[in-house]
């Protein structure tokens, strides 16, 4: 029996390491642009999800803090002032033309002014804003619950998402409006609002005026900023990218809560 | 040349020792592929905030005490700067700002050949981390169950009396280079069980539970959890840290591979297959 490696054998086993290391990465970068193998990395998500759904009950509360604890500013990310005259517009006399659309899956339709959502039982909560880029600021959120909305306008029980239309643009020329979408147990969960003041303050422009979806269990992308009109679904594959939410439709999953 | 241990009832001469059982060798290699694709498409998702922050937020009041950034000189050209508790480092070409496609510089925090994809790809860089995070967890858990049942963690891990005595000498064994050949290169020694434990049941426990920390679905799980090592930016922070303890511990693996054996070591992880030299002298002479 051979035990040692002859020196040749060894040279050729050192080079194919080496080469087996750089076609490991440019491998990892063909693979990326595949469709298939994203599409199998995505089992990662829908694990994730059962894992997290199991490991924690469906009401399970967000970590709530001291007004001490909030950031100094709250930082703006994404859309800061939505490029469409029809904001502008809006944004120009305060909002007092907003109407709120509610429709869809649901008995009774509504069209909802600010007064009307400010008149919704309300919820104020200290929580923090996790960033998918990975940065957290915590700011204080006053809002609607977005279940007393929903028991208002009557959820036909074939929903199973809420579909959120916003007012900024991604794309140029005004395009690829900003959406989002989330399923039922988040839509009716206590800590799920539309928030109206931020810091005590009339929620400002560059944070999403006048109504930004607060969903405190998920990443910083599904707390939909502009929002203006609510949407019950029971599929959302139709809906523009068909993944349920713009950077959903660029790639960053669905489930958010890692 | 001590010709030692050749006890009573101990084979003589060179033979092939079965080392690493299958499973162990099947769940190595998946480590190998997992943590290396977890640390390259990490890095891949930290430039998306290159930022390390101790608290809840990352807007406490203080700035983060470490940071990797590109600044622009006078005449356009760009530094990469890395910034650790106050001090400034410029790191161009490789931190803050690195070759791009075209190979001039362009900001980002790590360049593109240590991370997973190449280009600043957010999205896809989660989708690898986050689908090899699985498997990592899945493997480890396996590992787990394998090292109990079958005594391999009792039996070869754990340190024993002997080893506790030896300590001292096996340091500096290790500082000096000199590894234990023969009958007693069959078994780990004291520091070697000592990291791989540390390892085992420190750093990968650690890591893993401080990417769930950065969850907010899991924060939710007994909310102010977290709190315990500082808030959801400081245990941030820690998953980063640990992950490069992970790799200093890799190099000095690596390195006690290469040192006491490459061959040897790396066909003892492929075939299981260990070679024990009985006596050192018949090495020479073949």
């Amino acid at each position: 029996m051979k035990l040692r490696v002859r020196p040749s054998r060894r040279r050729f086993l050192t080079r194919a390491v080496s080469a087996a290391g750089v076609l490991t990465l440019s491998g990892c970068d063909a693979l990326s642009r595949t469709t298939w193998f994203p599409r199998l990395l995505g089992a990662g998500e829908k694990l994730s999800q059962s894992a997290q759904q199991l490991l924690t009950p469906r009401r399970s509360m967000a970590q709530e803090f001291t007004e001490a604890e909030r950031s100094p500013q709250f930082r703006s990310n994404g859309t800061s002032m939505p490029d469409s005259p029809e904001y502008e517009a809006l944004a120009a006399r305060e909002f007092a033309d907003y109407h709120l659309q509610v429709g869809g899956l649901v008995v009774k339709p509504a069209s909802l002014t600010l007064a009307a959502l400010r008149a919704l039982p309300s919820r104020t909560q200290i929580t923090r804003h996790d960033c998918v880029e990975g940065w957290s600021a915590i700011g204080k959120w006053k809002g609607a619950k977005l279940a007393a909305l929903l028991d208002q306008v009557q959820v036909r029980p074939e929903a199973r998402f809420a579909v959120f239309y916003c007012a900024d643009p991604m794309g140029d020329n005004g395009t690829d409006l900003y959406y989002e979408s989330i399923d039922m147990d988040d839509a009716f969960h206590a800590q799920t609002i539309l928030a109206y003041e931020l810091n005590d303050e009339p929620l400002p422009v560059k944070n999403g005026a006048p109504i930004r979806l607060r969903v405190e269990r998920q990443l910083g992308y599904k707390h939909a900023k502009y929002v203006m009109r609510i949407e019950l679904v029971d599929a959302f594959d139709h809906i523009a990218g068909g993944k349920g939410g713009y950077w959903e439709d660029n790639g960053y999953e669905w489930y958010a809560g890692i | 040349m001590p010709t030692e241990n050749v006890a009573a009832g101990v084979r003589t001469g060179t033979y092939l020792y079965y080392r690493h059982t299958l499973p162990v060798r099947i769940m190595h290699w998946i480590n190998v592929v997992a943590l290396t694709i977890l640390l390259l498409s990490g890095l891949n998702i930290f430039s998306a905030h290159p930022a390390l922050y101790w608290g809840q937020s990352s807007y406490t009041g203080h700035g983060p005490f470490f940071d990797i950034s590109a600044r622009e000189k006078a005449n356009g050209d760009l530094v990469g700067v890395t910034r650790l508790f106050g001090r400034e480092f410029v790191t161009t070409g490789v931190l803050g700002a690195s070759a791009g496609d075209d190979g001039d510089l362009i900001p980002r925090a790590f360049p593109s050949w240590l991370t997973i994809p190449d280009a600043r790809w957010l999205a896809m860089a989660r989708r690898w981390h986050l689908f090899f995070a699985w498997v990592f967890v899945l493997n480890g858990l396996c590992y787990l169950v394998y090292v109990v049942a079958s005594r391999h963690l009792a039996r070869d891990l754990a340190p024993t009396k002997t080893d506790w005595r030896s300590i001292g000498a096996s340091i500096i064994d290790h500082l000096r280079f000199r590894h234990p050949r023969g009958e007693e290169a069959k078994r780990y020694n004291v520091l070697q069980k000592l990291a791989y434990l540390a390892v085992i049941f420190i750093l990968l426990p650690l890591v893993i539970l401080m990417g769930w920390a950065m969850s907010p679905r899991l924060d939710s799980f007994l909310p102010g959890w977290v709190d315990i090592v500082g808030g959801r930016q400081s245990a941030r922070s820690i998953h980063f840290v640990v992950a490069w303890l992970l790799v200093a511990f890799a190099l000095v693996h690596v390195f006690e591979v290469i040192v006491s054996g490459f061959w040897n070591h790396l066909r003892s992880m492929i075939t299981g297959r260990y070679r024990v030299d009985a006596e050192a002298r018949d090495e020479t002479a073949r």
